[in-house]
């Protein structure tokens, strides 16, 4: 326990110099909308046919899909491969101790992986994969360097590899930029690419918070109602408060 | 009716001090007529109280404080349970908007002099509440057990097991174990939703029975129990609180609501600062983030915590952090005695403690923002710095408050 204090306080207090691993990439901003219904249906089928057999979203259940416009049937008909009813949680058969041994960590649930890194995070980092053969799975991520996920879309994108090219920045000092190129198309264009991550992350922002269009349109009512109550009461106020001033 | 009415209350009155009480504390509580903005927050503090109380009962209904299933439990609560999103968010933007109140109220004591004499014994009984306030924003923030509930609790059981001598015993009996474990979480939701409450509760009545006691203050700090009438016995710049007070304090209400509501419904994570990101991570023992960050109100302590960073007279820097951050919070307590001006609120007071006041609100809002960052030597010293003049302002204030050049207090409070 001491030890663990001690360790403690010193990354408290001390700079961080660990953390600084050069300059953070710029992410690119996911083209996404939370009312396009349709983007959100082909994120979901994407979801499901490519994430969900390694990450689950084990606090989201199939049937809450019905907020995208599908009904239980076509839920049940085209989005359950694993015979589970339509009311269950979306969970993986993969079990965690093994999922660990063969990635060297078991992959994150996907439930609100977007509430904490964010939809432009999610939206570079899909795109960013390229062919390493230094790591163990082949794979390597431009902005997750060293990632333990190989690249489960690779056949929709194609492989990109990266090249290093040493950039003069203008103030006589020079920096590395690392480029991805695509060496070998996939079934998708980069267009067609990008517009099936953007389906997919809104999707995972979708799920991060299934209630967030409810609670807006909500809040638009609530907001109504007080801005009508401001006026009453000041009114009231200013009716009782005139035998004071 | 009416008559049936009246001798109902004339039967609770035999039995029980009902309409005495009504008039004590609301048709005949004389509250000064010249409160400004700053006298809202009060009434609002107590409203966000009565809001987590409630939203607090309804969460428990479906929270379950076990290790293995409590962010599970609150994201079911966020999913599954019927308008549950909006009690959770109410809670959490509550707990946030609770300081929000608290601090701004705090300032408006600073400001007219509310804690001096008679009213030091309501200033400390604040100060009560405001330690209880935070031992439950701690004790709540532990509850959904992701990433920054467990390595932030982490940052403050470490720093009980500093205290010397007993530090590790007493840790090891608030945890109920020797680490931040299941055992722990237990013991946090116990007094979370018992002990604190309770407490909180009841300091707060204690609070308003002292004020109603010795009678607010006012913008103009004078006593407008020094002027009454004489046939009427009513202060002449007193007015009824109710129903004058209770329905400005409504109109007041709706404003805060509108904010409250704005967060709740359109941005209820408040940019990180509210809900952080890495508050959606489950808890990992074995994995430490990159970037442990208090809550935004926590932060100014936070960083003068950190700001220690060497070790003096035999005892190290981190025990030293820690006496600091504690006397931050402990010295407010102090301010009834510190203060040696002849008058009582800003508006008559000299330029020394109007510098001193505007150093010190500057000094805790950039503490506040250090807090957020990962230190550098450059943020250290920073957060030395303003930590030095946040001292200060207490410190010094015997000095300056005394020999500042004041303006003659007025006779009636101004409109």
């Amino acid at each position: 326990m001491r030890k663990i204090t001690h360790i403690l306080f010193v990354f408290c207090l001390a700079p961080l110099v660990a953390f600084a691993s050069g300059p953070e990439m710029k992410l690119d901003k996911a083209p996404i909308h939370a009312t396009d219904k349709l983007s959100l249906q082909r994120g979901a089928q994407a979801f499901i046919n490519y994430c969900l057999t390694c990450h689950s979203a084990e606090y989201m259940r199939y049937n809450r899909l019905r907020d995208l416009d599908l009904s239980e049937n076509q839920i049940s008909d085209n989005l359950i491969f694993t015979g589970q009813k339509v009311g269950e949680l979306m969970t993986v058969a993969m079990k965690k101790k093994e999922a660990k041994q063969w990635f060297g960590v078991a992959p994150p649930d996907l439930s609100v992986i977007a509430r904490s890194r964010g939809a432009d995070w999610l939206y570079t980092y899909l795109r960013k994969f390229y062919r390493d053969e230094s790591t163990a799975t082949g794979w390597n991520n431009l902005l997750f360097d060293k990632v333990a996920m190989p690249h489960a879309l690779y056949q929709l994108q194609g492989m990109q590899s990266v090249s290093v090219k040493t950039v003069d920045d203008g103030h006589g000092g020079k920096h590395e930029v690392k480029e991805l190129k695509l060496d070998a198309p996939g079934t998708l264009s980069k267009t067609e690419y990008d517009m099936y991550i953007a389906d997919l992350v809104n999707y995972l922002v979708y799920v991060g918070e299934p209630a967030a269009t409810k609670r807006v349109q909500l809040g638009i009512i609530v907001m109504l109602f007080l801005f009508a109550m401001l006026g009453l009461t000041y009114a009231l106020k200013q009716e009782y408060w005139r035998d004071i001033h | 009716m009416s008559k049936r009415l009246d001798s109902m209350i004339d039967w609770v009155d035999a039995r029980f001090p009902l309409t005495s009480n009504w008039k004590a504390h609301l048709t005949e509580y004389y509250a000064p007529k010249n409160f400004n903005f700053w006298y809202y927050f009060g009434s609002l503090a107590m409203l966000v109280l009565v809001n987590q109380l409630l939203t607090g009962i309804f969460l428990t209904m479906n929270y379950k404080p076990d290790a293995s299933m409590a962010f599970a439990s609150v994201e079911y609560i966020m999913r599954d349970v019927d308008f549950g999103w909006l009690i959770r968010y109410m809670h959490s933007t509550g707990a946030s908007m609770f300081f929000v109140v608290v601090y701004l109220h705090m300032f408006r004591g600073m400001m007219y002099g509310s804690y001096r004499k008679p009213r030091e014994l309501l200033w400390l009984i604040g100060m009560g509440i405001f330690f209880v306030l935070m031992m439950l924003a701690f004790t709540g923030y532990i509850l959904p057990w992701g990433q920054m509930s467990y390595w932030g609790a982490q940052v403050i059981v470490s720093m009980i097991g500093a205290i010397p001598v007993v530090g590790q015993t007493l840790s090891n009996w608030l945890l109920g174990d020797f680490m931040l474990s299941d055992a722990a979480l237990n013991r946090f939701f116990a007094y979370h939703v018992v002990t604190l409450p309770i407490l909180l509760v009841t300091l707060v009545i204690v609070h308003v029975l002292a004020l109603h006691e010795v009678g607010s203050n006012n913008p103009d700090g004078i006593e407008i129990k020094a002027n009454k009438n004489p046939v009427t016995h009513i202060p002449v710049d007193g007015i009824p609180f109710h129903p004058y007070y209770t329905v400005k304090d409504i109109f007041g209400v709706v404003v805060f609501l509108i904010v409250f509501c704005g967060i709740i419904f359109f941005a209820p994570e408040m940019g990180g600062y509210f809900l952080e990101y890495n508050n959606f991570v489950p808890a990992n023992t074995l994995q430490t983030p990159d970037h442990i960050a208090p809550v935004w109100y926590f932060t100014p302590y936070y960083s003068m915590l950190r700001a220690v960073t060497i070790n003096f007279l035999w005892i190290d820097a981190k025990l030293w952090g820690i006496v600091l951050m504690g006397a931050s919070v402990a010295i407010f307590a102090l301010l009834p005695w510190l203060d040696r001006s002849p008058v009582k609120s800003i508006r008559y007071k000299g330029p020394y403690f109007k510098i001193a006041l505007t150093l010190f609100v500057i000094s805790v809002f950039v503490l506040g923002w250090l807090g957020t960052k990962s230190p550098t030597p450059l943020y250290t010293l920073l957060a030395q710095i303003f930590t030095v003049i946040y001292f200060a302002f207490f410190i010094l204030m015997p000095w300056y408050s005394k020999i500042d050049k004041t303006k003659p207090e007025p006779t009636r409070v101004k409109e």
